[in-house]
C-alpha cells in the first residue's frame, strides 16, 4: 500500500494541530511567569511593539521569581516535596520489590492469601480510606507529620503486584539456586543477584511514585497544619490567597512546581512509558 | 538438605513483611473502621454517636449529594465517550508508518499528565477566566466569540472535561498505541486483499485485537472519573463552585468529613463510592473472561 499525498498532508495536519493545542498551555505557563504585572494582559504570549516578531524585551522580567524566593516560603516547600517524594519513592519502591519478590519466588505458608490481598487491593479506592486513614493518623499521634505521610504509601498493593509479575517472567529460579550454592546468603541474592533482573522496572516505579508523590495534593492538605511543611502542590495552590491579582507570580510558582519533573521525565521517558504500559499488557 | 530448606525458611516472610505490615496497618484497619464509622455521626474525630443507617437516608435526601452525583457520572461519561475515542484516533495517527519520529510526538502528547492535578488545576484557573483568560482572549481575536463567556461561572463542567482531556487524552493514547503495536499486521494485510475497506478493517480487525486494553483503560477512567477532586476544588477555589456546579462525589465527601468534621457520615459516602467502583471492576471481569475464553 503507497501512502497517498493527500493522506500524509491531513496526518501531520491532525498531528501538528494536536500538538499545537497540547504545548499552547506550556507556553502560556513559561511566558506567563516571566512577564511583568503590566505586559501580562496585553499580550497572551509574549510582548510586542506591534508586529508578531518585534518582541519586546524590556515586557520580560525575572522579578516574579526573585519575590517569591525572597517573600515566600517557596524554598523550603521545594525541599519538602524533594525531600518527601524521594524518600516515599526509594521506600515504597525497596518494600514493592521485597514483597513481589517474596510472593514469586517462596513457597511458604501464607502465600496465596497474601497474594489474593495484593490484588485484591487493587480495586480498593482511596477515597474509602480518607476517613478513617484520618481517625487512625489522628489516634497514632501522625497527624501534622511526614510519617503519617509516608507509612501509609510505603508498599502500595499495585507495586506487589508489577514487581509479582517482573519476577516472574524476568528472574529464572535457577540462577537463586546457583546462588544458594555458591553459599550467598538470601539477602544478598537479593540485591545482588535478584534486584539487578528487573532494573527496568525499579527504575519506571520509582518515576511513578515520585511523581504520584509530587503531585498529591489531597494527602497533604488533609494531614498538613504547619504551612512550613507544606509541599508545592499545596503550597502553589494557597499563592492565590496573599498574591490572588498576581498572576505572573502564580505562574511562576507553578512552573517551579512543574519544571523539575518535566526535566526528569525528559531524561528517563523511555523507561517511565514501558512501567507504565506493563501492567496494561496482562489487563 | 535438611540445613539448607533451614537456611531460607525464614527469608519469604522477612521480604514479605513490610507489604503485609504497612497494608494491615494502613489500609485493612482502615477499611474495618470505615464500617464502624459509617453507622457513626462524628463532630470532629473525638466525639462520635452509633446513628444506625441514617447517614445513608441522609445522603438520599441531600440535594447536594445527588448532584455530586450527577456531575460525576457526567464527567466519566465524557472521559469514556470523548477523551477516549480521540485517544485512540490520535494513537492511530501516531501508528502510521509514515510518521517520523513517532517517539518524538508521543512524547508531546504524553507531557501534560507529568504536571499533575493540582498544577493543572491552577493554570487552567488562569486560562479560563472571564475577560482576561487565555482562552477567551484566543477565542475572541480569532472567533470573535463573547469575551465574557462565564466558563468558571456557568459552564464548570465543560470547563472540567476540556481541561482533563487536555491532562489525559496523551497518557490514554500511549496505552492505545502500545495495543495497537500488536495488532498483527498479517490480519490486517489479509483484510485488505479480501477487499475489506479501511472502515471494516478497523471495525472487525482493529477494535476486536484492542479488547484487552480498551477494557482496562475505561477501566481505568472510570476509577479515576470517580475519584475525581483536585481538578474541581482548585479550579474552583476550594468551593463546588457557583450553586455548587462542579461538585464531585469525593469533594462532597471532603466537604463533609474535614470541613464539617462529620467523619462518620464521610465514611458512608466513601462506601458508595467504593461499591460503584466494585461493580465496575466485577463487569471489568467479567467482560475479560469472556475475551479469555473466545481466544
Amino acid at each position: 500500500m503507497r501512502p497517498h499525498r493527500i493522506m500524509i498532508v491531513v496526518l501531520y495536519a491532525a498531528l501538528v494541530a494536536f500538538a499545537a493545542v497540547t504545548i499552547v498551555p506550556f507556553a502560556y505557563l513559561v511566558f506567563s511567569s516571566f512577564k511583568s504585572q503590566e505586559t501580562f494582559f496585553s499580550f497572551p504570549f509574549w510582548p510586542t511593539q506591534g508586529a508578531w516578531w518585534e518582541v519586546d524585551w524590556s515586557g520580560f522580567t525575572g522579578q516574579h521569581f526573585t519575590r517569591l524566593f525572597e517573600e515566600t516560603g517557596v524554598l523550603q516547600a521545594t525541599v519538602n516535596s524533594f525531600c518527601l517524594s524521594s524518600v516515599t519513592a526509594v521506600l515504597a519502591t525497596l518494600s514493592s520489590a521485597m514483597g513481589g519478590y517474596g510472593l514469586a519466588k517462596f513457597r511458604f505458608r501464607g502465600r496465596e492469601a497474601i497474594t489474593w490481598l495484593a490484588i485484591g487491593a487493587l480495586v480498593i479506592p482511596g477515597a474509602l480510606l480518607l476517613a478513617p486513614g484520618y481517625h487512625l493518623l489522628f489516634r497514632l499521634g501522625l497527624l501534622d507529620t511526614y510519617a503519617g505521610l509516608i507509612l501509609p504509601a510505603i508498599a502500595p498493593a499495585f507495586g506487589v503486584y508489577l514487581f509479582r509479575q517482573a519476577f516472574i517472567s524476568g528472574l529464572p529460579d535457577e540462577m537463586l539456586e546457583a546462588g544458594r550454592v555458591d553459599g550467598c546468603g538470601e539477602l544478598r541474592i537479593f540485591f545482588s543477584l535478584s534486584l539487578p533482573m528487573v532494573r527496568p522496572m525499579i527504575g519506571a516505579f520509582l518515576l511513578i511514585t515520585y511523581l504520584g508523590t509530587w503531585n498529591n495534593f489531597l494527602g497533604p492538605q488533609i494531614l498538613l497544619q504547619t504551612p512550613g511543611k507544606y509541599p508545592l502542590a499545596v503550597f502553589v495552590s494557597q499563592l492565590r490567597g496573599p498574591y490572588g491579582t498576581e498572576h505572573g507570580l502564580i505562574m511562576a510558582g507553578t512552573m517551579i512546581a512543574v519544571a523539575p519533573v518535566l526535566l526528569l521525565f525528559l531524561m528517563l521517558q523511555r523507561d517511565f512509558i514501558a512501567g507504565l504500559t506493563a501492567g496494561a499488557a496482562k489487563g | 538438605m535438611t540445613h539448607r530448606a533451614g537456611h531460607y525458611a525464614w527469608a519469604p516472610y522477612i521480604f514479605v513483611a513490610p507489604f503485609v505490615l504497612t497494608f494491615l496497618t494502613f489500609t485493612g484497619y482502615p477499611i474495618v473502621l470505615s464500617v464502624q464509622m459509617a453507622f457513626q455521626q462524628n463532630a470532629g474525630p473525638r466525639v462520635a454517636e452509633y446513628v444506625g443507617l441514617q447517614n445513608f437516608a441522609w445522603m438520599l435526601e441531600d440535594p447536594d449529594f445527588w448532584k455530586a452525583i450527577r456531575n460525576t457520572l457526567v464527567f466519566a461519561a465524557a472521559s469514556v465517550l470523548i477523551q477516549l475515542p480521540a485517544a485512540l484516533g490520535l494513537a492511530m495517527l501516531l501508528n502510521n508508518r509514515i510518521v517520523r519520529a513517532p517517539a518524538v510526538w508521543r512524547m508531546i502528547f504524553f507531557a501534560p499528565v507529568l504536571v499533575g492535578l493540582p498544577f493543572v488545576a491552577v493554570l487552567a484557573g488562569l486560562i479560563f477566566e472571564k475577560n482576561t483568560g487565555l482562552l477567551n482572549v484566543t477565542l475572541h481575536a480569532w472567533l470573535g466569540f463573547d469575551p465574557e463567556f462565564p466558563w468558571l461561572q456557568e459552564y464548570i463542567m465543560l470547563a472540567l472535561i476540556i481541561a482533563a482531556f487536555w491532562m489525559y487524552v496523551g497518557f490514554n493514547m500511549v496505552y492505545f498505541l502500545a495495543a495497537l503495536q500488536n495488532v498483527r499486521p498479517e490480519l490486517l494485510e489479509a483484510a485488505a486483499v479480501d477487499g475489506a475497506r479501511a472502515w471494516h478493517r478497523f471495525i472487525h480487525v482493529t477494535i476486536p485485537a484492542i479488547r484487552p486494553v480498551t477494557t482496562f483503560v475505561v477501566f481505568l477512567s472510570l476509577i479515576g472519573s470517580f475519584q475525581l477532586f483536585e481538578l474541581p476544588y482548585l479550579l474552583l477555589n476550594n468551593s463546588g463552585g457557583p450553586d455548587n456546579q462542579g461538585l464531585t462525589v469525593v469533594m462532597y465527601l471532603y466537604q463533609q468529613g474535614f470541613d464539617r468534621g462529620d467523619l462518620g457520615y464521610a465514611s458512608a459516602v466513601g462506601w458508595v463510592v467504593a461499591l460503584v467502583l466494585l461493580g465496575f471492576a466485577v463487569i471489568q471481569r467479567m467482560i475479560g473472561r469472556g475475551d479469555e475464553e473466545r481466544t
